[in-house]
């Protein structure tokens, strides 16, 4: 048998004992992120989580490895976190509603409407955002707000002017910001939507509005639930923006990054807040049964 | 005289630059089992989303029941389609699919569930009413879709290939219920196939589709028996088709003939070719090109001497494949009724 078998050159030899040992291909094919993901990304949330229940000396602001869980009860029994925290989950939800309600239409177009050739096209020019750097465009957002700028050219005429900054702001921007992470996945939801369920819906006698609540929404409500996730934490944890069009809002980013030098446990537990409302959501859409058909 | 179920007019229908209908003009009688029959791409599928009102023609018009409905949408026609991949709402179980015709017409709860297993049980899936789409096989969810259609008693049932994704077994069975559900609601079927034995089988009239047009219309038998054009001829049954001078030489006379492969007999060639054969057949000598041994019956492909190739088909009543293998390059004289001479062009 042996002098039939082909010239056994090394990489031949290699690529025959891959494939006759099944786990040390996939070995070979996780290690790599395995590791970077248990090391890397799980050991720095851990980390994290540990510091929290430490403390800091007053005087001079080194951490002290005392276990308790006073940061904890600070955060959760001062109004003011309270306060923050709570602010920080409504523009969350009100950045995921709105970005639902611009992103469905535009999806629709894009994945339903359009010419299919037109299509790739449609959905690069809804990534371009993308493409510029987060602190240019939220920069330029402080322009159109700014006194006298864009927004308050634009509200002029009726009788009124732009937010200014504050929270309507924070809301606008990250809501723009946000915005292609929610078209994107009702478009792919949309697009694996087979044409002639619909066709069958007005051929049983729906109208347009009754497919839509019947048929369409929910099967896109996968999608749409996988984009909130996406503009939910990303809200959810953005100190930037609300740094830059914010004025004098505070949300639970910027208490953790105002912490971070002076008081550096205190900025973990409150940086575990987030995690855990972000938890608390995702078993929400899980319960609803959005992510059954994934 | 029967009702007109379905008036087409000069339907035209372009996408882009290419004509899909070009041109048909069509009445589908109160109560028959009509078939659309064509290649792929011949526009009877197209045809039938026109009737749904799933897409609108260039030009001309569609009447329902002496109704013009050219520019009305899907939902407000008195029609409903089982498509070609059932088209279930797989987030639905079968009796809210079912339903779902009822509810949007807002027919009351309890009568809609009532109607819903009713025709849950006149296909034969009674109980399986609080399943998905998803756990059904293939055959079962072609009959809930037709249950879905059905249980709106519609005027018009259309039916895309509906079929199509069936295996053999499976669609035989299914032609012979369909045929039987016809027979008893008394709906008119509009039935959309690219296979000649089943819309020979359970219409009755077909209407042969080839690039946008009709060939010809007729009961299964017309079709068969009395093909209008080469096309129909070759599309319907087997394309056995003498032209030219072979046609001149075995016939008679020029033109274009089609024969059936079944009518022709074949029998070794002797040096006297003609003995024992009258005068009111024809015969054509030649040489067996290749034998196609079918089970329970035989095709010979046999190169004429005059030009052209016939099929022959013979029942297997006392040869064995051996037998027939034997034939297999030898000479052979064909001979059929000249009535089988059929003229198409």
């Amino acid at each position: 048998m042996t002098d039939t078998a082909p010239a056994a050159g090394l990489g031949r030899r290699l690529a025959g004992t891959l494939h006759r040992r099944p786990r040390l291909r996939l070995s070979l094919l996780l290690s790599a992120p395995l590791f970077w993901l248990i090391v890397a990304y799980l050991g720095s949330l851990a980390a994290l989580f540990l510091s929290a229940f430490w403390t800091t000396d007053a005087f001079t602001s080194n951490v002290v490895k005392s276990w308790n869980l006073d940061n904890f009860v600070t955060v959760l029994s001062e109004s003011v976190y309270r306060d923050v925290a709570l602010r920080s989950v409504g523009v969350a939800v009100a950045v995921t509603l709105i970005d639902i309600c611009l992103a469905f239409p535009i999806a629709f177009y894009t994945a339903r409407v359009a010419r299919p050739r037109h299509r790739p096209l449609l959905v690069v020019a809804v990534l371009t955002p993308l493409w510029a750097s987060y602190l240019v465009k939220a920069y330029a957002w402080r322009l159109i707000l700014s006194e006298g700028g864009l927004a308050d050219w634009v509200f002029g005429p009726f009788g009124t002017e732009g937010p200014g900054y504050g929270l309507a702001a924070v809301i606008t921007v990250l809501s723009y910001l946000w915005l292609p992470y929610m078209i994107l996945p009702i478009h792919a939801g949309l697009e694996q939507l087979p044409g002639n369920l619909l066709d069958a819906s007005a051929d049983l006698g729906a109208r347009t509005w009754r497919t839509f609540t019947s048929v369409v929404m929910p099967m896109v409500f996968p999608s749409i639930a996988a984009g909130s996730v996406f503009t939910f934490s990303l809200s959810l944890g953005d100190y930037i923006a609300v740094q830059i069009v914010g004025g004098k809002t505070q949300l639970i980013g910027n208490l953790v990054y105002s912490n971070i030098t002076l008081d550096l446990p205190l900025a973990a537990a409150l940086g575990t807040v987030p995690v855990a409302v972000i938890v608390l959501y995702l078993l929400a859409v899980r319960r609803s049964g959005a992510l059954n058909s994934l | 005289m029967e009702g007109t179920a379905i008036r087409l007019q000069s339907l035209r229908k372009s996408f882009a630059e290419v004509d899909a209908v070009a041109g048909v003009d069509l009445e589908i009688r109160d109560g028959e089992f009509f078939s659309m029959l064509g290649p792929s791409g011949s526009g009877k599928t197209t045809v039938l989303r026109l009737i749904a009102g799933f897409e609108s023609p260039t030009s001309g018009t569609i009447e329902l029941a002496g109704r013009d409905v050219t520019r009305l949408a899907p939902f407000e026609r008195d029609v409903n389609t089982v498509f070609q991949d059932y088209a279930l709402f797989p987030h639905m179980t079968l009796e809210q699919n079912v339903a779902y015709g009822l509810k949007v017409r807002k027919v009351a709860k309890a009568e809609r569930i009532e109607r819903a297993r009713e025709a849950l049980r006149d296909v034969r899936l009674e109980g399986y009413g609080n399943r998905r789409p998803s756990q059904l096989s293939g055959g079962q969810r072609q009959r809930v879709a037709l249950a879905r259609a059905l249980v709106n008693r519609p005027k018009v049932l259309l039916l895309d290939e509906p079929l199509g994704a069936l295996d053999l077994k499976l669609r035989e069975e299914m032609q012979v219920e369909l045929k039987e559900l016809q027979r008893d609601v008394g709906i008119t079927f509009v039935f959309v196939t690219h296979d000649q034995e089943e819309a020979l089988t359970m219409s009755d009239r077909i209407a042969v589709f080839n690039r946008g047009r009709i060939e010809q219309v007729g009961t299964p038998a017309e079709v068969y028996e009395h093909p209008a054009t080469p096309f129909v001829a070759g599309f319907v049954g087997t394309s056995n088709l003498l032209t030219g001078e072979s046609a001149e030489k075995v016939v008679g006379s020029p033109g274009t003939y089609s024969i059936r492969p079944e009518k022709i007999r074949l029998a070794q060639a002797p040096a006297d070719a003609d003995a024992g054969v009258g005068s009111d057949h024809s015969t054509a000598v030649g040489t067996v090109a290749d034998v196609v041994y079918l089970g329970d019956s035989t095709r010979f492909l046999v190169d004429l001497d005059t030009g052209g190739r016939l099929t022959a088909v013979q029942q297997n009543l006392d040869t064995s494949s051996a037998d027939v293998d034997a034939f297999r390059g030898s000479r052979v004289r064909l001979h059929w009724h000249r009535r089988h001479n059929f003229l198409v062009e």
